[in-house]
């Protein structure tokens, strides 16, 4: 499964590789990641894999996750990728809002990482 | 031929003229009347009869006159006048006699004689006319002595309105002071309300503030902790296994050790992490929706879940909880989670406090903790309902009041209370439903939290 991160804190990234070091060892999960909505919104377009899932954070400079999660609506016609935006604990505002964007699930800060997984494994069942 | 009854005459027309009958119980005129009509027949007698005898009479009569007025008070007024004519009566009287006793000597000096009658005539005039502007001179003095005399009257009465005016426009006066000063008193309450809720609504902005910036190096901090225990747990299951057994278990014993630092890290971590999530929660006030709400069902259910909350946690804890519930209490629209988490949070500090009194207290403390209700009219007259939690705990010391409803303001012991039970309480009951949270206490005794909410 082809994950891609977004989030403009790097230090995500040594996190997310480290919590999925057997799942990427096994193959199971590839990740990428993106520091902002306008690198992610470039790697959707230049096509280089199919990406099934999409983490995004909601609050980034420049271009935020609602406004990512808008433009992925907008434009990706034919097999949508899954969008979970991860929201900061208790704003409602923002909840409110990706879910009327189109947003597929949420997940709340700090990351439950077993939470998450349980969650890609019902993705990969189902979805 | 004699003058005195026209002089006579002249004193009783005088007489009439000034004499004041209301200063004499008799009827002064009718004598006057009647003097009058004498002084005439004496002058008609006078005319008609020329006789030495009559003469005589004549002027007994008008001595008997004179003596009246000069005898009597009430006919004092022409004493001036009488005085006048006394030289002319006197002189007229000498003539006479002397021409009585002998003509011949009178005969020779009747020059001087008549000179004298005419001096004495001349001196009636001249003292009726001195007399006359005296008198007039008294008058105008008088008049003006009246006048001064109504003025002062005036004066006086104006004084005695004045001072009528004035005491009324002091107490006025005193009036507006006295509202004055309440209303100062009042503005003064008030701002000293404002300044502390503006502190609180800063402080509590501040706090959210904080709590939102520190929440992301937070998580950094806890998952790495995590994932960090976890690649550990590989490692020594991993290739650690394939180690000689002396370097396993050195090796070992200093994963074991990094284990356990990490699990410090994460749960030191996991408790700011909770700090930081109550801290946040004042942040999140004011968004729920209001409901008519039952307040003494709350009060109650709240009361109920602090104290079995303590009792799971302390199986020594014990209180006597008391409710005192207004049956017609107003519904009020309040949002229940909010003034839940601040009824709880009362309720976990009254428990407190008596717990810990308990601690020191001799036998026989009762520990207490009582909450009532009633419905009561706001300074503005509106409906409001009062919520009272009292506990006969430790108390509150002056000293630290007004630090209560700061956040991170506590006196519990560290990793008990995080100091922001009473600030987000503050802000709920201030901010999110403009009602008032008021604290009586005495140190070592009680103490009361009263809060009131509008309706």
């Amino acid at each position: 499964m082809n994950i891609l991160v977004v989030d403009d804190e790097s230090d995500i990234q040594p996190l997310f590789r480290q919590r999925f070091r057997k799942e990427i060892k096994n193959g199971d999960v590839v990740l990428d990641f993106a520091l902002s909505g306008e690198e992610a919104v470039r790697y959707l377009a230049s096509g280089e894999s199919e990406v099934v899932l999409i983490l995004s954070d909601v609050n980034m400079p420049g271009m935020s996750g609602l406004e990512l999660l808008r433009h992925i609506r907008e434009s990706h016609g034919t097999a949508p990728p899954f969008v979970m935006m991860i929201t900061a604990y208790g704003d409602e505002t923002n909840y409110q809002q990706s879910m009327r964007l189109g947003a597929n699930d949420f997940l709340t800060k700090p990351l439950d990482f077993t939470l998450l997984k349980e969650k890609l494994k019902d993705l990969d069942t189902h979805g | 031929m004699l003058i005195e009854p026209l002089f006579a005459l002249i004193l009783v027309n005088y007489l009439g003229k000034k004499v004041d009958p209301s200063h004499v119980d008799y009827d002064i005129r009718r004598y006057i009347v009647i003097g009058r009509y004498l002084a005439i027949a004496l002058l008609i007698l006078d005319v008609v009869a020329d006789s030495l005898a009559i003469n005589m009479a004549i002027r007994a009569c008008v001595f008997v006159l004179l003596w009246l007025i000069y005898s009597r008070a009430e006919l004092r007024v022409a004493k001036s006048l009488m005085f006048s004519m006394i030289p002319y009566f006197l002189l007229s009287l000498v003539s006479d006699v002397v021409e009585l006793v002998s003509a011949d000597f009178y005969d020779t000096y009747e020059y001087v004689f008549e000179s004298a009658n005419l001096f004495g005539l001349l001196w009636f005039g001249a003292m009726w006319f001195v007399n006359r502007s005296q008198r007039r001179a008294l008058e105008s003095e008088r008049a003006k002595r009246e006048a001064e005399e109504t003025r002062s009257r005036i004066m006086a009465e104006m004084k005695v309105n004045l001072e009528a005016e004035v005491a009324q426009r002091t107490a006025e006066l005193r009036q507006q002071k006295e509202a004055l000063e309440e209303t100062l008193a009042e503005l003064t309450r008030t701002q000293a309300q404002l300044i502390q809720s503006e502190k609180m609504a800063s402080l509590g902005e501040l706090t959210a503030g904080i709590a939102h910036e520190i929440q992301n190096p937070l998580n950094f901090v806890n998952n790495f902790a995590e994932v960090s225990i976890e690649l550990l747990d590989e490692l020594k299951t991993g290739p650690l296994a394939h180690l000689s057994p002396d370097t396993a278990e050195d090796a070992n014993d200093i994963i074991g050790d990094l284990t356990q630092n990490l699990e410090k890290i994460n749960l030191h971590g996991k408790r700011a992490d909770g700090i930081v999530k109550s801290m946040l929660q004042h942040s999140r006030i004011s968004a729920g929706k209001k409901d008519e709400t039952d307040i003494n069902a709350l009060a109650d259910e709240y009361l109920r879940l602090s104290y079995h909350g303590l009792r799971a946690k302390d199986k020594a804890f014990n209180a006597s909880m008391e409710t005192d519930f207004a049956v017609d209490l107003h519904r009020i629209a309040v949002v229940p989670q909010d003034l839940g988490r601040v009824l709880l949070n009362l309720f976990n500090n009254a428990f407190y406090a008596v717990s810990e009194k308990k601690k020191d207290a001799p036998a026989g403390y009762i520990p207490r903790v009582t909450v009532a209700t009633r419905n009561v009219q706001r300074a503005d007259g509106g409906a409001a309902v009062e919520i009272t939690v009292r506990d006969n705990g430790t108390g509150i010391p002056q000293t630290i009041l007004d630090k209560i409803y700061q956040p991170f303001f506590t006196t519990k012991p560290t990793g008990q209370g995080t100091g922001l039970g009473l600030s987000m309480s503050y802000d709920i009951i201030h901010k999110a439903h403009g009602g008032e949270i008021r604290i009586d206490t005495v140190e070592g005794e009680y103490t009361v939290f009263t809060i009131t909410i509008p309706a």
